[in-house]
């Protein structure tokens, strides 16, 4: 009795991971078509403007105009098209910027906590004294240097954030490390970083999976900060970031222009964590 | 000739104090050594140092480490981890964190027989099945294909011992083997060993604290303390007359079936003082050189 009882209240949790997991699949696949369809869908060009078109309201509010469903902004440009475009700057960022960051900040915590010595310290002082730096200046700085583009904002994002990456991974690496599996590793005649590969790695892997996908979320919203103090990408291609600062001017009169694009954001941003927790659960053998 | 001897092996914390005092010991083929002192008296340190895993913050500040008559200290780290690999095993103490969780178990056992020793894969894998059976695993293919945490510690611990026999290795270092087990498997899993190591006819270096283990499974056994060999003879010698005073006193002090109200006797402080007394007059000559 109390076996299925347990047996149950496992399979709930099971179930309702998986559905937190399938959501956010879901909309994060909605949103990668969105970016890759975007001319084909976007029912008008996101930049052309019309003055008498303008501040036109959402489909449900009197006043709307039939084909601009998500209504218009100040200067007459779609939001919905807009906000399809947003995804491309959106997605690309988060994904190169966040997969270069895992790749460099997980491997330098990698090396850090397993092989220690010489190379632990210096990672470990390089990792504190970049953790000195006030991270939103040092990344305005850096683009103020490098110029707005995109380019500049995953190097920015890179540069800032490798450092969450390798302070975990050092520490679990650590901890993993002094296992007696690793003893036995070392004593069968496999080097140290096959061990390290082999041994250390498939255990810290879920963790760098969690941090890799919130880091996603971090370089969308650094994005849209960026676009908000208008230093994101140059060109006048629509960001979420850029549609909310100008949204902020007309609040009172066009609600609208603000609050899809930040709806958009929160929904991306959670998706990405969410998914983190979700794929955790499915690379642990133990809670799998 | 022994297959492994060590030779006046000292081992210190780097910039702290010694942690083995220039300790001999041999183990012949086939032989079961014992290697017996209370917590920190260094037994697992020459396990470790013999099989190349001492920890970085520990340094060999001298001797001979010969393994089959090659002093390891003197080869190349590749060479001597080359070595090791092919001749040395391990049986670790926590049977919790001995086997890689992410990993099921066939591929934990036959990966090093693949990938280090040139196995073919099928060959390892057959392998595994009769090892499984050896230690008496009623499914092994089951078994195989299970993660650690599917299993408990008594079957996780007998996986351990049939991954240490895979390659037919000369020497085997089992530390405290069943110190992190339960009484009534303890007797199982020990009882396993020495069949395997009759059977395979394998030498083994047993750490342990219990003088019980020690009288079943060895014929030789070194008492330490504080890094320092205290007595070094067979096991009937120890039994019957030791010749340590600290070997006596440890000795009265295992609890006895016959006579429970003794309670436990307590190693005196007089003997203790004396060994102490040992190891100080023992680091003064050091000093001195």
């Amino acid at each position: 009795m109390l076996d299925a009882k347990g047996l149950d209240g496992r399979s709930l949790v099971r179930r309702r991971a998986g559905l937190r997991l399938w959501l956010s699949a879901l909309w994060l696949g909605m949103l990668c078509l969105a970016a890759l369809l975007a001319p084909w869908v976007a029912p008008h060009d996101p930049l052309s403007q019309d003055l008498f078109l303008g501040r036109l309201p959402p489909f449900w509010v009197a006043g709307a105009e039939p084909g601009y469903w998500l209504g218009t902004d100040s200067l007459g440009r779609d939001v919905l098209s807009r906000l399809l475009y947003g995804a491309r700057v959106a997605l690309l960022v988060a994904v190169l910027a966040g997969s270069i960051t895992c790749l460099i900040g997980a491997t330098l915590g990698l090396l850090a906590g397993f092989l220690r010595g010489w190379v632990d310290m210096v990672i470990s002082r390089l990792i504190d004294i970049w953790m000195a730096f006030p991270p939103v200046l040092f990344s305005i700085l850096l683009i103020a240097v490098l110029g707005p583009s995109l380019t500049s904002i995953i190097i920015a994002i890179v540069v800032i954030d490798w450092t969450r990456f390798a302070r975990v991974v050092r520490a679990e690496a650590m901890v993993q490390g002094t296992m007696d599996y690793v003893a036995s590793a070392r004593v069968a005649g496999r080097g140290r970083i096959g061990t390290m590969l082999r041994e250390i790695l498939p255990n810290v892997l879920p963790t760098i999976v969690v941090l890799l996908t919130l880091e996603m979320g971090i370089a969308v919203i650094v994005e849209a900060i960026l676009s908000f103090v208008n230093l994101s990408i140059a060109t006048d291609d629509p960001t979420w970031g850029g549609m909310i600062s100008e949204g902020r001017i007309s609040i009172h009169q066009a609600w609208w222009v603000l609050v899809f694009p930040l709806i958009a954001l929160f929904l991306t941003v959670l998706a990405f964590s969410q998914l983190g927790e979700g794929l955790k659960d499915r690379f642990d053998p133990v809670l799998r | 000739m022994s297959f492994l001897s060590i030779r006046n092996l000292s081992v210190r914390l780097k910039n702290g104090p010694p942690l083995l005092r220039r300790v001999s010991l041999d183990v012949a083929a086939g032989e079961v050594r014992g290697l017996v002192g209370e917590s920190g008296a260094g037994k697992s340190m020459i396990g470790k140092a013999v099989l190349g895993i001492l920890p970085p913050s520990v340094q060999i500040t001298e001797g001979e480490i010969l393994l089959d008559g090659t002093d390891l200290l003197r080869l190349s780290p590749r060479e001597s981890r080359r070595r090791i690999g092919a001749s040395c095993a391990l049986i670790p103490q926590d049977p919790l964190t001995a086997l890689n969780p992410s990993h099921r178990i066939g591929p934990q056992i036959t990966n090093r027989l693949v990938d280090i020793l040139g196995w073919t894969r099928a060959a390892a894998d057959a392998r595994a099945i009769d090892l499984l059976a050896e230690v008496q695993i009623s499914d092994p293919a089951r078994v195989l294909r299970s993660y650690p945490h599917e299993l408990s510690g008594g079957m996780r611990q007998r996986i351990l011992i049939a991954s240490a026999f895979a390659a037919e290795p000369k020497l085997i270092v089992a530390d405290e083997p069943t110190t992190a087990l339960d009484v009534t498997v303890q007797k199982q899993i020990l009882r396993l060993i020495a069949g395997m190591q009759a059977r395979h006819g394998t030498a083994l270096l047993f750490v342990t604290h219990d003088l019980g283990v020690v009288s079943k499974v060895c014929q030789k056994l070194s008492v330490l303390y504080s890094g320092l060999v205290l007595e070094d003879s067979t096991v009937t010698d120890f039994f019957t007359a030791p010749r340590h005073a600290y070997s006596a006193a440890l000795l009265a002090a295992t609890p006895k079936y016959t006579d429970p109200d003794a309670g436990l006797q307590p190693v005196p402080d007089a003997v203790i003082g004396a060994v102490r007394a040992e190891v100080d007059s023992f680091d003064r000559k050091a000093a001195h050189g």
